[in-house]
């Protein structure tokens, strides 16, 4: 018997459409991974076991009967909480959305049902995206099943624990400063942030609106492409989606890195970050340069303002998002006298302590008399941080760094030091400010066990280059994305 | 930079959250060290630097005003916390005359 869970998306794909197993049978041994080690990891919200084993016999049948199937026919596919699903609870991790329903699906949820990918649940995260350790969530934390005593990061932490847990090959997550990169780096595994605008946003609950992205986890760079090729398309529901065709992820993404010049960000090894990582790091860079890539050094000046200004935009803009969480079209209602009263009663109620502070950063920073030295020079701050990517950029195809400062780290350690949690996002934030693609590829392991992961930045829409860069890179570096260790999550047999 | 429960108290009062007395003093330390941090934008000269709106300076793009399909009315109210007659019900919004 095929261990099903250790194999890649597409090898399940491949499976599924040779007939050598049932997309049932794919599904099923998913969901028992589930049902065998969530108690312990906490990944999911709710599992969707009906609607998955009857998506994969439908499957099953159209393949039976010779139709057409999409291109991730029977791959089992986990979503991020954050991403509407019609009729099934999403909750954006909030007690104020805690038995919301939607009455419509996000565009990026049509699109994977309709490449037939079969999603079997909603994953865990930091309430309305806002945290680094997905213990922001207001149900349950969710563990790192590299160590269960450690945070998975986030806040697309329950996405990266479903698929580094063997839960689930892919996994749609979103992407604000960090909430994709940092898990993805945290756990070990493929996360791509795309291009602001390449991914349609309709149906994704908002954080930031000028930041928000959605994009895939993997364990793999080519199923990483894979799902991104599926969910990347114009959208006219959504008014900022790019209104062109999107760049093609799989034509070149094995032709190296041979002759690409990469940049090496100078500012992105300073103070803070930690020794294991650094040298995982440097490693990885060094490897480039064995494929042939000619590394050079670079700066990005501004850089360092790109964490304070973060903390200004992102804020404001969650202010201003979360307005509409007022106890009249949906979510929680508190009683109150008057319809004000009724509102800062059920949004007091609702919200937990994180949401709470940024709402109260956000609405300070916009209030009257502070726009001006917050938030509009928070946004002058990010156009320079975007002149300094293009700067680099003329000289280089794509760019590296860290992902995040440090590996996984204990739960409770960061959740009383709000700005040192924060400081997660250090390394992920400019790319986010400025737009462009960036992403986590895992790189090897620290000292104690723990994955480490290299960011790579690429030009607008140059998706492309980054993947093939990545996809070099990992077959160089060889990691295994198998969780080990004394407090891993045990191993599924290998195949 | 120092921040007074007042000056939290009005920012609350503003964004519609009803907050505990600890609530307040918590937020009070925690936002001034926040702010503080998030201040450092201001060290950067940009004088010349036009703010950005949009990473590639693309504009909003909008469909043709035609109308079009939409959800129907008893599904785009199914999830309110109370409605009415197919209208979402509140509580009162404007207070009683005396």
């Amino acid at each position: 018997m095929i261990d099903l869970v250790t194999r890649s998306a597409l090898e399940l794909r491949d499976l599924v459409a040779a007939g050598e197993v049932s997309a049932v049978d794919v599904a099923t041994a998913h969901l028992e991974r589930i049902h065998a080690t969530d108690e312990r990891v906490g990944a999911f919200l709710r599992t969707l076991d009906d609607e998955a084993l009857a998506h994969a016999a439908d499957i099953d049948r159209r393949r039976a009967a010779g139709e057409d199937l999409g291109m991730l026919a029977g791959v089992p596919l986990a979503v991020k909480d954050l991403l509407c699903t019609r009729g099934v609870e999403t909750t954006a991790g909030s007690r104020i959305l805690a038995d919301y329903r939607p009455p419509y699906d996000a565009t990026a949820v049509i699109h994977a049902r309709e490449a037939d990918a079969v999603i079997i649940g909603k994953t865990n995260m930091d309430e309305f995206a806002m945290g680094s350790s997905c213990e922001n969530s207001a149900f349950f934390p969710t563990r790192n099943p590299w160590d269960l005593g450690r945070v998975p990061g986030g806040s697309s932490g329950g996405s990266a624990a479903a698929v580094a847990a063997f839960q689930a090959p892919l996994a749609l997550g979103t992407d604000t400063g960090g909430s994709i990169r940092q898990p993805a780096s945290l756990c070990g595994l493929v996360g791509v942030k795309p291009t602001y605008g390449l991914v349609s946003r309709y149906g994704l609950i908002a954080f930031a609106s000028s930041l928000d992205q959605i994009g895939p986890f993997a364990r793999t760079v080519v199923d990483a492409a894979e799902l991104l090729t599926v969910i990347a398309r114009p959208d006219p529901r959504d008014s900022t989606s790019i209104p062109k065709p999107p760049p093609n992820l799989l034509a070149g993404l094995d032709d190296g890195a041979d002759g690409l010049r990469v940049g090496v960000v100078a500012e992105f090894f300073g103070d803070g970050l930690e020794a294991g990582v650094r040298t995982r790091v440097t490693e990885a860079v060094e490897r480039l340069a064995g494929l042939g890539a000619d590394v050079v050094e670079v700066s990005l000046p501004h850089a360092p303002y790109g964490l304070p200004a973060y903390y200004l935009i992102a804020p404001s803009e969650c202010s201003s998002n979360l307005a509409r969480y007022d106890g009249v079209r949906y979510g929680l209602r508190e009683e109150g006298a008057t319809s004000a009263a009724m509102m800062a009663a059920t949004r007091g109620a609702g919200f937990g302590t994180e949401v709470k502070r940024r709402l109260m950063i956000g609405t300070y920073a916009l209030s009257a008399g502070y726009y001006d030295a917050y938030y509009a020079q928070a946004q002058r701050v990010r156009t320079l941080i975007a002149r300094d990517f293009d700067a680099v950029f003329a000289n280089c195809d794509v760019i590296v760094g860290p992902t995040a400062p440090t590996a996984a780290f204990p739960l409770g350690a960061k959740t009383d030091d709000p700005l040192a949690m924060y400081l997660n996002d250090i390394y992920s934030v400019p790319a986010s400010l400025a737009g462009i693609p960036a992403m986590n590829l895992p790189v090897g392991l620290d000292d104690d066990g723990l994955p480490v992961g290299l960011q790579l930045m690429a030009p607008m829409l140059d998706e492309p280059v980054m993947l093939r860069v990545a996809r070099a890179l990992e077959a160089a570096v060889g990691f295994a994305t198998t969780p080990r260790g004394p407090e891993a999550l045990e191993a599924p047999a290998a195949a | 930079m120092t921040l007074s429960d007042d000056d939290v108290r009005h920012v609350a009062r503003l964004a519609r959250l009803d907050l505990s007395d600890e609530a307040v003093e918590q937020l009070r330390s925690q936002l001034a060290d926040i702010l503080a941090y998030a201040e450092q934008v201001g060290e950067v000269a940009t004088a010349d630097v036009p703010p950005m709106r949009h990473p590639f300076g693309l504009r909003n793009v909008m469909r043709e005003d035609l109308a079009g399909e939409s959800l129907p009315r008893d599904e785009a109210i199914s999830a309110a916390p109370e409605a009415e007659d197919g209208r979402f019900r509140v509580p009162r919004i404007v207070e009683a005359e005396q």
